[in-house]
């Protein structure tokens, strides 16, 4: 799954990046941190507990916490988190 | 520095959605000191969401929903309502105590009256695979393409049941992607029967029509009476498989069809929330109609709880505009209860608000019954599917612990951790309640979880916020 952000008719913010697991990723301020992954094609995020099957952003309004990722050492909600410039997230060991 | 700051008021408002923004606006307009809480950053709730700051509908682009949005949160500006974003509310307590976190740490409100309007979260029964990335909520989806301008997939499946089907395909075709099909439970018949209801909308059913030619237009097969059975890929959603099923959304045998998608939006309707009212331990009774558990109101949204009042989807789910009426209500309930509208005065502007709701009465009857609970689909559910996504716990794990004696949900949640993982069985409450249900008889003799605080899981750093040592109020030490 990669989400596509729409060619026309949405103004974006200015270009950000941010890293996931050291790979450098390209996103828009004022977009979330489980959209600008999905834009990126990032869809696993992590494991879950008993299985260890992957899992990746479901409700997008913080409910599910199946977006759970570590963003600069502290486990977040990325649907809940805007992405900026800088931003460190973790999958390694999540997923 | 981030100490509690207590703030006073006369009524708290959590949500501002329609329905708490409605409530608040009306019981300021009377001469209460309000404060509207909000976990989003700006208010507007699901329907009328505002993308981000740094993004925007282009001009050109705007909808119905992106005006009425503005008009509410300019309504809320020119108020004297004390807005307050960002704030997520993880407890409520006494009458009335308010925490909410906030980007400065906890923050405390105090308010003798409290109106809950938190909204609904989505219905979905599970099915195989149904935990693979790439599949998400239909209101997840709307999400999405509102407020982040993006398409789910390159190749979605939309499925699941109500209006919100045909917005969310419509939208990704509007927006230049591809559905590979829209998958609805429902069929022909019943969008007809429901069709004088929507017409109370005449609008909406504009719109709705609109959305259904775009969807003929580019040709996206349309699958009445069919549901999802199963999505399949090795680490993710690759192949979206669908089966004819009965007026109960039960399969039905036939043929399957099977659509390669890397995306599959699904939903089966709106649960309401009504989360405060538990915690608070208000009165609730099992209105199927309504979505779910309800809390026990009069028509003004007042609750069993003295002060409280619970509105809009998160008490009965029945859509924007009956939110929007049912606040408005509410605000002036808690005006007068507070002795600032005269009853006369009260009576005379609440009727022409009850009016209008009971217009609405017909349209939320018929969103209702398209979303309704379908108790057949959790019976059809296999015994391998998982249900509780926070903890693996699958349908037959659940069937051991019935037989071992769990008679309500919250025994249900002892024996099998299902619903105390981290999403505090938001996702999985309704399927294991609807399983439990069919052996022990009703929905009633279940039950719903006991409310416990947080609401929402809190970072212990968010609730310390960033302080220093210094600003910490330290008693001098008695002397020796
Ligand atoms: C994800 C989703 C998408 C939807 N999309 C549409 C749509 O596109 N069109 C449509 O007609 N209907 C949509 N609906 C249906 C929607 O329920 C109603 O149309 C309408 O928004 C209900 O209004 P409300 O004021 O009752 O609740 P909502 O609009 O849901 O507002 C509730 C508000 O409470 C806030 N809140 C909840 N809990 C807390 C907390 N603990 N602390 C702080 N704030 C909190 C939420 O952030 C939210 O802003 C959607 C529903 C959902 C769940
Ligand atoms: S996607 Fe559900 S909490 Fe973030």
């Amino acid at each position: 799954m990669t989400a596509l952000r729409f060619a026309g008719g949405f103004e974006r913010g200015a270009t950000v990046t941010f890293h996931v697991d050291g790979a450098a990723v390209r996103a828009h301020s004022g977009e979330t941190l489980a959209a600008a992954l999905l834009a990126a094609g990032v869809v696993a995020l992590r494991r879950s507990p008993r299985d260890g099957a992957p899992r990746g952003a479901y409700c997008f309004m913080g409910v599910c916490q199946e977006c759970v990722v570590r963003v600069d050492g502290a486990l977040r909600q990325s649907c809940q988190v805007a992405v900026v410039d800088g931003l460190s997230v973790e999958l390694r060991g999540a997923v | 520095m981030a100490l509690p700051k207590p703030h006073e008021a006369d009524l708290v408002v959590i949500g501002a959605g329609p329905a708490g923004a409605a409530a608040a606006l009306a019981a300021s307009r009377a001469g209460l000191s309000v404060v509207l809480l909000d976990e989003a950053a700006s208010p507007g709730g699901q329907v009328y969401r505002a993308p981000p700051a740094g993004l925007s509908v282009s001009p050109g682009k705007r909808g119905p929903d992106d005006d009425a949005g503005d008009a509410l949160r300019a309504g809320i500006a020119a108020s004297s309502v004390v807005w307050r974003g960002s704030a997520r509310v993880w407890s409520v307590s006494g009458a009335f105590r308010v925490d909410a976190v906030t980007p400065s740490g906890n923050e405390s409100f105090f308010a003798p009256r409290l109106v809950a309007a938190t909204g609904a979260h989505e219905r979905l029964v599970p099915f195989p695979g149904w935990t693979k990335p790439g599949v998400i909520g239909l209101a997840a989806a709307t999400i999405l393409l509102k407020s982040q301008g993006m398409i789910p997939g390159r190749r979605s499946v939309v499925a699941g049941c109500g209006p919100l089907l045909a917005a969310v395909a419509a939208k990704i075709v509007v927006a230049g992607g591809a559905v590979a099909a829209v998958v609805d439970l429902s069929g022909p018949g019943d969008w007809l029967r429901a069709l004088p209801g929507l017409a109370r909308r005449p609008d909406l059913l504009r719109q709705g029509l609109g959305w259904a030619l775009k969807l003929g237009a580019a040709r996206v097969p349309v699958l009445f009476r069919h549901g999802v059975v199963a999505v399949e890929g090795a680490e993710a959603c690759e192949r979206v498989v669908a089966a004819p099923v009965d007026t109960e959304g039960r399969p039905r045998g036939g043929s399957l069809r099977g659509f390669e998608a890397d995306a599959l939006a699904i939903g089966h309707g709106l649960v309401p929330g009504a989360e405060i009212t538990k915690l608070l331990r208000a009165r609730h009774h099992f209105d199927p109609a309504a979505g779910g558990w309800t809390p026990v109101r009069d028509a003004f949204g007042r609750c069993s709880v003295a002060g409280l009042y619970a509105v809009g989807d998160g008490a009965a789910v029945a859509g924007a505009e009956p939110a929007r009426l049912s606040g408005q209500l509410a605000g002036l309930a808690a005006a007068h209860d507070a002795g600032r509208i005269p009853l006369e005065a009260f009576e005379r502007e609440a009727a022409s608000v009850r009016a209008g709701l009971a217009r609405m009465s017909a349209f939320a009857g018929a969103v209702g019954r398209l979303m309704r609970p379908r108790p057949a689909m959790v019976e059809a559910i296999a015994p391998e599917t998982v249900i509780c996504r926070c903890e693996d716990v699958t349908r037959s794990e659940i069937e051991t612990a019935i037989a071992e004696g769990a008679r309500d949900i919250n025994q249900l949640k002892h024996f099998t951790r299902c619903g105390m993982g981290p999403c505090q069985g938001r996702m999985c409450g309704e399927t294991a309640a609807g399983l439990l249900a069919l052996q022990v008889g009703s929905r009633e003799e279940v039950g719903y979880w006991t409310g416990r605080p947080p609401l929402r899981p809190v970072p212990l750093a968010d609730l310390l916020g960033r302080f220093d040592y210094g600003d910490i109020p330290v008693p001098t030490p008695a002397p020796l």
